[in-house]
């Protein structure tokens, strides 16, 4: 597995291709990308992503290792960024593959829905005058219990 | 032991990070210590269901042990992805 946490943005196509050329026999390759949203018409100047150094890493791996013992994945690729981060920019990506495609997409989702809620990030939404964090949803606590 | 805090519980609190000498057997006591050190904390810790802890880096609860604990960090619910 591959898992990088940094403030430096990617490039998601040369991450996706490097990713694949690593692979032998693997018939299925699943990415997902988050991207800052503007949810404010607008509004939104800029995301902030603060992280716990050291337990980010580990919370990661954890989730990826508990990802490959359940499917029959092949690799993993986890991509996540902090700092400040403009609209529409990338924030974080996920990679897996794996022989047949079904373990590819559920391992995919497993770890985005494990990351959203176990990986030690905060998102804060800086726009105009108002600056929020973002809060946890309920859906994405409760999207846990399926796995 | 360090405590450290994230996000709106740093702000809360007002700086990321403390060194404390403490004889709290679980995170709850040490919680309870910090609410006394001042009016901030009490503020940080006011609603414990609206936080979350990690013990040495890992995810814990708040009845989660002390003895021989380097780190507790404590934070919102998290929003990766």
């Amino acid at each position: 597995m591959d898992i990088r946490v940094q403030d430096a943005p990617f490039d998601l196509g040369a991450e996706a291709n490097a990713f694949a050329a690593k692979q032998s026999g693997m018939g299925a390759l699943v990415t997902f990308t988050g991207i800052v949203r503007d949810l404010n018409d607008g509004g939104l100047d800029a995301m902030k992503i603060e992280h716990y150094p050291g337990m980010t890493e580990k919370a990661i791996e954890k989730i990826a290792a508990e990802a490959l013992s359940r499917w029959n994945l092949g690799d993993i690729l986890v991509i996540h960024r902090y700092g400040r981060l403009q609209p529409d920019e990338v924030i974080m990506m996920v990679a897996t593959s794996a022989p047949h495609r079904a373990d590819a997409f559920q391992g995919a989702e497993f770890l985005m829905d494990f990351l959203k809620s176990r990986a030690p990030f905060w998102k804060k939404e800086v726009g105009g005058d108002s600056v929020d964090w973002v809060a946890a949803r309920d859906e994405d606590e409760d999207a846990l219990s399926r796995w | 032991m360090d405590v450290l805090y994230f996000a709106w519980v740093r702000e809360r609190v007002g700086h990321p990070k403390d060194r404390v000498e403490t004889g709290a057997a679980t995170v709850r006591e040490l919680v309870n210590e910090l609410r006394e050190k001042e009016e901030r904390y009490a503020a940080a810790f006011a609603d414990l269901d609206a936080l979350r802890v990690a013990v040495d880096q890992e995810l814990a609860d708040f009845d989660a042990p002390l003895n021989g604990v380097r780190e507790v960090a404590f934070f919102p619910p998290m929003t990766g992805g």
